[in-house]
């Protein structure tokens, strides 16, 4: 169960990075290569291991112009998944 | 390469622009003598390497034709001194290294500044769990311990750990303390990585490769170690495709994903390609990498489907396998374009299931050492 005050990070093996060739963002790790959709880019790029998440749905919440409360489940349940798949790290 | 899929983080699709993964094999130089080496049996000799600048200009052109990840291998990659100038420039264009190596050489001084320098992963190879067994068949004198140490030193400098446990008849009663061994070392992954028989491997076959019985056992203990370590430590499994009855997608289709640069330079579509009479490759002192990938001999020749017969050109699985391996089809069936023999629609595949049966059976155990010496005495002319 991931805390609202927990601050994500990508681990140091795990790098998000934007695929000029294919146009497309991809995370790279260990013998892998995976493409997150938008969502999961934008959500990656603010787990800096600074903002809690809290923080960072406050931030989506002000992109995406939507009430912090009606994205914070969203948000929180992919995070969770992301730290299951050892993506990000708290 | 192995790849997750589940939404929203999908699997990467393939694309035919670049290979997603480049294997640069720095070297054929190497403290180990493994009999299963995947590298050819006539070994490149020091002399003929590629130089600094050509290998930093490989890294250059491959990252700006798309590919996203490096494999640093060889032979030994850290029998080359300047491995440290290759990997800066992994790091400057932004290629993911890793480093895949039998740990000789690798000091706590040289890690640390591959790791400034953006490597993110070590894969270490591992020829048993058990010091003397292992030493055995790697040949090396304490190596087993000195692999143990480099890998507690990867995870104490942060970097991603995977352990490389090839598995072969003489090695597969302890692969449940190999996996074992990985959890201990705090590994992030394990490839168990049933012998593939090219190469050192196939010479050696008679002494390397495990009953029914054994690989049956060997999938259940996997199975049972995924169930157990699921979330902590992933395990890649590689089956010995002379019991299965459908042949592996190899390299996921013939110049499709993945392209593998020699110490001399020649590019290769897989690390065993040069088994196949009359190929044609393209050495990077010649041609743009770029090139060589699109428009290469040796990389159009099995591309895609049409040079397929049958039974794989009417086959429903053409596109899910790609036949088999061209390689494997060219050792077992003497044709490069034959299905691979150990699909159970191949014409030879009873031929296949009677070696693997008096092979495995046999109680033979000597095996060739992959070194110069009797990479000399068995190379073709």
């Amino acid at each position: 169960m991931l805390e609202m005050s927990a601050k994500p990070h990508l681990p140091l093996h795990v790098v998000l990075r934007h695929d000029k060739g294919r146009d497309r963002w991809v995370l790279l790790a260990p013998e892998r290569v995976l493409t997150p959709d938008a969502v999961a880019v934008d959500v990656l790029k603010l787990c800096d291991g600074a903002r809690t998440i809290d923080a960072i749905v406050a931030e989506l919440a002000r992109e995406y112009q939507a009430p912090a409360g009606q994205i914070a489940g969203d948000v929180v349940k992919l995070l969770t998944d992301l730290k299951d798949k050892g993506i990000i790290v708290t | 390469m192995t790849i997750l899929d589940a939404a929203p983080v999908a699997a990467a699709p393939i694309c035919a622009v670049a290979p997603i993964g480049l294997l640069a094999e720095l070297t054929h130089r190497c403290p180990l003598q493994c009999p299963y080496c995947s590298n050819p049996v006539a070994l490149e000799a020091a002399d003929k390497e590629l130089p600094t600048a050509i290998w930093q200009d490989v890294l250059r052109q491959a990252a700006d034709m798309g590919v996203l990840q490096l494999h640093l291998s060889g032979g030994e990659p850290l029998a080359r001194t300047d491995l440290e100038d290759i990997m800066a420039t992994a790091g400057e264009v932004g290629l993911y290294a890793n480093l895949i190596t039998s740990a000789s050489g690798l000091t706590r001084k040289r890690l640390e500044r591959l790791a400034e320098l953006g490597l993110k992963h070590v894969q270490i190879s591992f020829q048993d769990a058990e010091a003397a067994n292992a030493d055995r068949l790697g040949g090396a004198k304490n190596g087993h311990v000195r692999k143990l140490e480099a890998a507690r030193m990867v995870r104490e400098l942060g970097l991603a750990l995977t352990v490389n446990a090839p598995i072969h008849r003489q090695n597969i009663g302890n692969l449940g303390a190999l996996i074992a061994m990985a959890e201990e070392l705090d590994a992030g992954r394990i490839e168990v990585a049933h012998v593939q028989y090219y190469g050192w491997a196939l010479a050696n076959r008679a002494a390397l490769l495990p009953t029914r019985e054994q690989v049956n056992a060997s999938v259940q203990v996997v199975d049972a170690a995924r169930a157990r370590l699921k979330g902590r430590m992933q395990i890649d499994f590689v089956v010995p495709d002379y019991y299965a009855r459908r042949p592996k997608p190899c390299m996921g289709g013939w110049g499709s994903t993945s392209m593998n640069v020699t110490p001399t330079g020649k590019v290769l579509p897989c690390h065993a390609a040069e088994t196949i009479p009359g190929l044609a490759f393209d050495n990077v002192r010649d041609r743009p990498l770029r090139d060589i990938w699109l428009t290469g001999a040796a990389f159009q020749k099995y591309r895609g489907t049409a040079w397929m017969q049958e039974p794989c050109k009417s086959c429903e699985l053409k596109e899910v396998d790609w036949g088999g391996c061209r390689c494997q089809a060219m050792l077992l069936a003497g044709d490069a374009a034959a299905a691979d023999p150990v699909c159970a629609k191949s014409p030879l595949n009873d031929r296949v299931r009677a070696i693997a049966e008096a092979e495995s059976g046999s109680d033979a155990a000597a095996f060739t050492q992959r070194n110069y010496r009797n990479a000399k005495a068995t190379a073709p002319a």
